[in-house]
């Protein structure tokens, strides 16, 4: 579904990603886990377009997204909810969420998809009226990754879904996303929170210093030597 | 006290138009974060589009916005598309000069083509009044002027608020980067804000040509009060900017009457300082980290 193929980037003179290759399947949550500053997050932007790669190639159903601007990225199919949430903090919850769903093709869904973040995130139905910016962490994480449904997603990136949150609403936010995947949504997840992540994962990745060091399924991963002494303290 | 009320309405009147200035630079300022220093010499092309309607083909001025409105939104639009895209992610002081530099430009042209003579339109209503009360009157194309505003601004805002394109416009303004996720082309948003900004400095130009001149140097007047307008109402904030017009238009209007002219644009920046004094991010304006 979504190919990396040999992807290398760097930010002014500063190269952050090195030879990086990944794969996403069709209906698969995928996890890419690693340290701060590994090029989990780079290689999200660079998927959305966001940033432009020295190299590589990226493609998502045969599509070679290289000349693509980030709106036609969405236009695909791919949705990112990025780190931090980024949600618009002056436009009311209802507000996001049109905005989420705002291209042509998704629009015609939007009565629909509104029931169904709804019915995974009641609390957001309760909030409706209330500014973005006034929400508390976790509100704003769920609204973040609803307004990333309302666009339809056939693969959503999500960066850091579980920081700076409460282990109650990380646990909440990784079993929604399982819930999602089985709805037939792809996942492509990046995250510092290893255990929950893997634990939930078909397969996946660990990135070091802007390079793929390891990859297999979640279980493999969780079992690994290396894995458990650098991310998992054992 | 019936100066008072002739000063103070004819003063929400004018501030009114002003405000429509100040609201597009700070549309443009909150989409962009660029301050466009050629808002001015813009407002001054819809006054010289109206002079040309009414003196050549007789069109009435106020008529004329519904001319003057398209054809500044598309000559906008074509600035931002061609010039100001390309300098979004330049520094700070490129977007500087290349605002300014444009607005040189305009007026200059202009003056090679109309010459530096002051132009006015005559109408058979310039200095007709409206009868409020006994001793109260208000000039009659100032209050039009204020209507249409009114209707303009009525209009924008509902077109902010309820619309997609107006809520992707907002969004632009609030994250540029959470926008391009949602699947918004950002380029057209910043290119829709920046003729939109453009419509509306246009037709105040043309909605003051009843009851003033022009002359091809006026912009750098109205630029400095957009900008004095949009900081004192909140950069970004379209309100903001609403109240900061009018109240503007009212400082100038009642220094006018009980210092002296002259003295109206002290009025004016005593007030703007006192409000940075004490709200630094404006009226309405939120303070950025």
């Amino acid at each position: 579904m979504l190919r990396i193929d040999k992807l290398n980037f760097s930010y002014g003179d500063m190269k952050v990603l090195w030879d990086v290759d990944l794969e996403v399947h069709p209906g698969e949550i995928v996890t890419v886990v690693g340290a701060n500053g590994a090029g989990k997050s780079t290689t999200l932007k660079n998927i959305s377009r966001l940033v432009k790669p020295d190299s590589g190639g990226i493609t998502f159903e045969g599509v070679n997204l290289n000349r693509l601007q980030p709106h036609e990225v969405v236009g695909l199919g791919i949705v990112q909810v990025p780190e931090g949430r980024r949600i618009f903090p002056e436009m009311t919850v209802t507000e996001n969420l049109r905005m989420g769903s705002y291209l042509k093709a998704t629009r015609k869904f939007r009565e629909s998809n509104f029931e169904w973040v709804f019915h995974l995130f009641p609390r957001l139905k309760e909030r409706e009226k209330q500014l973005g910016g006034t929400m508390s962490g976790g509100e704003q994480q769920m609204l973040a990754i609803a307004r990333g449904l309302m666009a339809n997603p056939k693969l959503l990136l999500l960066d850091e879904p579980s920081l700076g949150l409460s282990p109650l609403f990380v646990k909440n936010i990784f079993q929604i996303l399982t819930d999602i995947n089985k709805e037939g949504v792809t996942i492509l997840l990046v995250e510092q929170n290893v255990y929950q992540s893997l634990r939930i994962s078909n397969r996946a990745y660990v990135m070091e210093t802007g390079r793929v060091v390891l990859s297999g399924s979640g279980e493999e991963l969780l079992n690994d030597e290396h894995v458990k002494k650098a991310f998992l303290g054992m | 006290m019936s100066i008072f009320l002739y000063s103070l309405i004819s003063g929400i009147l004018t501030g009114g138009v002003y405000a429509l200035i100040g609201i597009g630079l700070t549309l443009i300022f909150g989409v962009m974060r660029i301050i466009n220093f050629a808002h001015g010499d813009l407002m001054m092309l819809g006054m010289y589009g109206t002079y040309l309607l009414s003196t050549f083909l007789g069109v009435d001025p106020f008529v004329s916005v519904l001319l003057v409105f398209p054809a500044m939104f598309l000559f906008g639009g074509l600035l931002q598309k061609a010039l100001i895209n390309r300098m979004l992610t330049s520094v700070a002081q490129n977007q500087i000069l290349l605002t300014i530099g444009l607005g040189l430009i305009l007026s200059n042209t202009v003056m090679l083509i109309f010459t530096s003579d002051y132009k006015t339109v005559t109408t058979s209503y310039a200095s007709s009044t409206l009868k409020l009360s006994e001793n109260v009157s208000v000039s009659a194309p100032l209050l039009v002027a204020f209507s249409i505003t009114a209707a303009i601004t009525a209009g924008l805002y509902w077109f902010l608020q309820k619309t997609d394109t107006g809520q992707a416009i907002r969004a632009t303004a609030q994250d540029r980067d959470a926008a391009r996720l949602m699947g918004i082309n950002v380029s057209r948003m910043s290119i829709l804000a920046f003729g939109l900004g453009s419509a509306l400095a246009g037709t105040a130009g043309a909605l003051l040509m009843p009851t003033t001149y022009t002359f091809p140097q006026i912009g750098s007047v109205f630029t400095l009060k957009a900008f004095v307008i949009t900081v004192l109402g909140g950069m970004g904030s379209v309100v903001g900017a609403t109240l900061g017009g009018i109240l503007i238009g009212i400082a100038e209007s009642l220094s006018a009457v009980y210092i002296s002219s002259g003295w109206k644009d002290v009025a004016v920046f005593v007030l703007f300082l006192l409000v940075l004094l004490f709200k630094p991010s404006g009226l309405l304006g939120k303070s950025r980290t």
